[in-house]
């Protein structure tokens, strides 16, 4: 018996069945994400992800880099919260050497950490558009990213890996322009943010096609542990920035975005709404950057004593938990990464059963999947 | 004013003088036929340009700005790059409904582009039966996306070829209602005599609520009918990748660019003879100073104007709208467009009967 398809969960039962293979070359996975959809007509009758397409290895290798290391390595997880992975690591590590992160430190984190979440918003609402047939959206959004991440090379060099979290800190100091762009930035995307909803949200065709499809109820989220905006979507509280603080987040004030129906519409609405939670957060800390270390002082090989330690953090995509081992060398034992997205399409065939094509294109649309994340 | 019956003209007694009655003819249709084909390839590499430059404006990019001023010229080189590819056919296609299908595709679609009237004098046929002829003609172009779909022998040309063949079918009833409010207004379904009963005000101002809805029906059927987004079930490239087209390279799959371009330009062209007057130009009421500047347009360049201004509204619709689902698709039709259709058409019957119009 084949191993890779188990007996049970074979798609095709009898001739005439019609299976089609979306992906892993598709444009609308996003990657390299391979979908077996067994039709009857348009309805989908059943969903099997398979994966592997992009796996890499990544918690393999961290094994073989010091604790310095590995957390670069977590930057091609989720590309698009690559700061946010990196500062899970950078939590992890700062936890088992357990060294004081300074405040200028933790306010630069938060506020790269927000920026990196609206760039990946504003990336998945272009994307979203495209898939969901509407090609405009895709050039706004592009457009507003854009101008993030030439924030992001000012200070860290480069646009997307950023890489800059350390333990004990972050790697430089911020740009002198960094906190005029970012104002400047912000008054131009609060005003642009209501040509987003000029353009999608208020639309027919667009509240057709997401309201009512692909609902997941709260308990069924949680069974399939979704995170982030997946389950927030269906009611379920579970914001990490709001249950478990980390590096500032409970001295600022935001809302966590909650929707109870469960659908691609709340799905929307949540990330809308959390673009605009992320605006107020960079808005309070801007103007006020504490002065002081942008890093502590920590040896140069760090050697956490043997040790468990588990962090997470909140991504654009969901919770990621990172789960460090360490045997009391200089490198670590074993790293976990639960990561967000492979919860989200394991949730994928319960959503989009019954629905159509179509649907199945606007669920991997809300879910917001990135491949490299799910393969890691 | 000008028109080209002087060059006809003159084209006709020079081949009379050199050929029999039955060789001027035949000529005349073979000069006739290469300026057909010249004139729909120009207007195809317009409506090429003109959808990049729009789509470019509406998504903060300058388009194509290259090749030639202004990037007019980079249709052109798009052209030549796609004749020079190779004509690829998959090996498990069928391969001579594969070769048939992007000929069938724009054949028929140039068939539907001979009773349009451009101006009073420039019609390549002017027949008794053009609007039923155009309806008629242009229905056989779903044969062709269905054997495209089914030749390629790939499951996304399948599914995008049923999903046309469902949605054309479907919105040929909308459009061809929409079509006989005009033909029940003006009493005819000759091309020329629906303009002429539009010399004293288009439709589109004579015929008020009915035919605004018409026209609005007729824009959102014909939409459908050109697979063209929010409609482009059968394309669909976020979920079919290409659909029926797929497995198309080259110059073949150029040609279903054409057809789609051309349909595009003679759905607009119906739309601007049917409701908009077609070559007449806009008269307003007793302004004779008004009318005599407006008389001083050429005809052919009000039909061009009205003819692109429903070009624009296609395209601005395909760069603003998310795309809809295969049964919303088939809803909006059978339970909305239909009945509003269908009651409009009763309307306007009862209107014509009991004299009521203008």
């Amino acid at each position: 018996m084949n191993i890779f398809e188990p007996e049970n969960k074979k798609l095709v039962e009898s001739e005439q069945d019609f299976v089609v293979n979306v992906g892993p070359q598709h444009p609308s996975t996003h990657g390299v994400l391979h979908l077996k959809i067994k039709l009857e007509g348009e309805t989908i009758k059943a969903v099997q992800p398979h994966l592997g397409y992009i796996h890499r290895s990544i918690e393999k290798m961290s094994e073989a880099g010091s604790y310095r290391q590995f957390s670069y390595l977590t930057s091609r997880m989720d590309y698009l919260s690559s700061h946010m992975n990196n500062q899970a690591c950078a939590l992890a590590v700062e936890k088992a050497i357990q060294v004081e992160v300074p405040e200028r430190a933790k306010v630069i984190r938060i506020l790269m950490a927000e920026l990196t979440r609206l760039a990946s918003h504003q990336l998945w609402w272009g994307a979203m558009g495209l898939d969901l047939g509407a090609i405009t959206p895709f050039f706004i959004g592009f457009r507003d990213r854009e101008e993030i991440l030439e924030i992001f090379e000012d200070t860290c060099g480069t646009r997307l890996t950023m890489n800059y979290v350390v333990p004990g800190g972050v790697m430089v100091d911020l740009h002198p322009d960094f906190q005029k762009k970012v104002v400047a930035f912000l008054g131009r995307f609060k005003k642009r943010i209501k040509e987003y909803d000029d353009l999608v949200t208020g639309n027919i065709i667009f509240e057709q096609r997401t309201k009512g499809v692909g609902v997941i109820s709260a308990e069924d989220a949680i069974s399939y542990g979704c995170s982030g905006p997946v389950a927030r979507a269906s009611g379920v509280s579970c914001d990490i920035r709001k249950l478990h603080p980390y590096d500032g987040y409970e001295k600022l004030e935001f809302k966590e975005c909650i929707e109870t129906e469960g659908d691609c519409f709340a799905r929307y609405k949540v990330r809308m709404e959390e673009m605009k939670e992320s605006v107020k957060i960079i808005e309070q800390l801007i103007d006020n950057i504490p002065e002081g270390d942008f890093q502590a002082k920590t040896k140069n090989v760090l050697k956490p004593p043997k040790g468990e330690w588990f962090t997470r953090v909140e991504t654009a995509r969901g919770e990621l938990g990172v789960y460090l081992i360490s045997d009391g060398t200089m490198k670590p034992y074993r790293v976990k990464f639960r990561s967000p997205n492979f919860s989200h399409v394991s949730a994928l065939e319960h959503m989009s059963k019954g629905g159509k094509i179509g649907d199945l294109v606007a669920i991997m649309a809300t879910l917001d999947l990135v491949i490299p994340d799910v393969d890691r | 004013m000008y028109d080209f019956s002087g060059v006809t003209r003159g084209i006709h007694e020079f081949l009379s003088g050199h050929f029999s009655p039955l060789g001027v003819t035949l000529w005349e249709m073979v000069i006739a036929g290469v300026v057909l084909l010249l004139s729909l390839v120009l207007i195809a590499f317009t409506l090429g340009y003109m959808e990049r430059k729009v789509a470019a404006f509406m998504q903060l990019r300058l388009g194509p700005n290259r090749v030639g001023f202004r990037g007019t010229l980079q249709i052109v080189a798009d052209t030549l790059k796609l004749l020079f590819k190779e004509t690829f056919v998959p090996q498990a296609a069928d391969k001579m409904l594969f070769n048939l299908a992007p000929i069938i595709m724009v054949v028929v679609t140039m068939l539907s582009l001979a009773p349009i009237p451009f101006t009073e004098t420039l019609q390549f046929y002017d027949m008794n039966i053009g609007v039923f002829y155009v309806s008629a003609v242009t229905s056989i172009g779903v044969v062709g996306i269905l054997m495209a779909g089914w030749s390629s022998n790939n499951k996304y040309s399948l599914l995008g070829a049923m999903r046309s063949g469902a949605q054309i079918v479907s919105y040929e009833l909308s459009a061809g209602l929409s079509i006989i409010v005009i033909v029940a207004l003006s009493g005819s379904m000759q091309f020329s005599e629906i303009v002429q009963s539009q010399a004293n005000g288009w439709w589109i101002f004579k015929g008020h609520i009915p035919v605004w809805i018409a026209f609005v029906v007729f824009l959102i059927a014909g939409t459908a009918e050109l697979n063209r987004a929010p409609f482009d079930m059968a394309e669909a490239e976020s979920e079919l990748t290409a659909g029926f087209h797929t497995e198309y390279p080259g110059m073949r799959f150029a040609m279903f660019l054409l057809a789609e371009y051309l349909n595009m330009f003679i759905l607009a062209a119906i739309g601007a003879t049917l409701f908009l007057g077609g070559w007449m130009p806009l008269h307003i009421g007793n302004l004779e100073g008004f009318n005599k500047v407006m008389d001083f347009i050429p005809p052919l360049v009000w039909f061009m104007g009205k003819t692109f201004l429903i070009v624009f509204i296609i395209m601005w619709f395909r760069w603003t709208f998310p795309r809809l689902r295969i049964d919303q698709l088939l809803t909006l039709e059978w339970k909305f467009l239909m009945p509003i259709s269908l009651v409009n058409l009763i309307l306007v019957a009862l209107a014509v009967i009991l004299g009521l119009h203008f």
